[in-house]
């Protein structure tokens, strides 16, 4: 399963930002709520959370070590 | 055809707040308004500026492209901030390229129009001086942390802190909460973990930071305190 960001739909106001700033179309409405689509075109540029006023959209990162 | 901009928009613009009605219906006579589509560049870095403009709606992407063609965004504009104050105010190039990321409406007025207004409405004047005292006073923290390097270090110890055992993956962190950890701001701990990338201590691979070498991350944690 293709790794995605995260979206609150509680904190989610709709404001239809992320979907103009994503590159890859991978956030679009359904339902009248905003959902994110597991897709690989998806390159974690992280710029859907950075315009998101509320917070509901986040990309986090996962640390890990690397395999010797 | 030339939009008409809001007075009610143009009281939020922060170099206009606390004008009276009737003196912002005389600004507003200034003021043009026009859509840039996504995508579309509303000023070259360089250029030097005719207007100056503040962005009504949408996001716009403020950045600089280096020699080699590799960009970095400096920040990204939301409604109701200033996009080219300081070419306009000091008459020089612009210091960045501006480019709408989603439709955007910005407004503008002319330097000669502003120069009216700031004899008219020395209140005004006042305004952008604050605004740019506080914008100076923010290069100056982030000057600090950028120079001095500790922000570096204090991204390290925290990757290394949260980071998996090997036998698993570790915590999983927004950099919005790497930043809070860190005491900076979200864009400097972005630029942070390029830094370590290309020193080779990370790599950043989609949704994982992998910590390629531990020991030289945590050399270099100690070397930036």
């Amino acid at each position: 399963m293709t790794q995605m960001p995260k979206i609150d739909p509680e904190q989610c106001n709709l404001c239809g930002l992320c979907i103009e700033v994503c590159k890859c179309g991978a956030i679009i409405i359904v339902q009248d709520k905003v959902t994110v689509i597991e897709t690989e075109e998806c390159h974690w540029c992280t710029i859907c959370e950075a315009v998101c006023p509320t917070g509901a959209l986040t990309c986090p990162f996962e640390i890990i070590l690397e395999e010797s | 055809m030339q939009m008409v901009i809001d007075s009610t928009v143009l009281s939020q613009f922060p170099y206009f707040s606390g004008l009276a009605a009737a003196d912002l219906e005389i600004v507003r006579q200034s003021f043009f308004e026009k859509t840039v589509r996504r995508g579309e560049m509303i000023f070259m870095e360089g250029e030097p500026a005719e207007s100056l403009y503040f962005l009504n709606s949408g996001v716009v992407k403020l950045f600089k492209t280096s020699a080699q063609g590799k960009e970095q965004i400096i920040s990204l504009a939301r409604p109701h901030e200033v996009l080219n104050d300081i070419s306009v105010f000091d008459n020089g190039p612009s210091p960045v390229g501006a480019q709408a990321m989603t439709a955007v409406i910005i407004d503008g007025i002319k330097k000669d129009r502003l120069d009216a207004v700031l004899r008219q409405f020395p209140q005004v004047g006042a305004r952008v001086i604050q605004g740019f005292a506080a914008r100076t006073r923010q290069l100056i923290e982030l000057v600090e942390d950028l120079s001095f390097r500790h922000v570096i270090g204090r991204v390290v110890k925290i990757l290394l802190e949260h980071a998996g055992d090997g036998t698993g993956p570790g915590e999983r962190l927004t950099q919005q909460e790497m930043a809070a950890m860190a005491g900076t701001a979200r864009e400097v701990v972005a630029r942070s973990l390029k830094a370590l990338e290309e020193r080779g201590l990370i790599r950043l691979d989609r949704h994982r930071i992998v910590i390629v070498d531990k020991r030289a991350l945590q050399e270099a944690a100690e070397e930036a305190a």
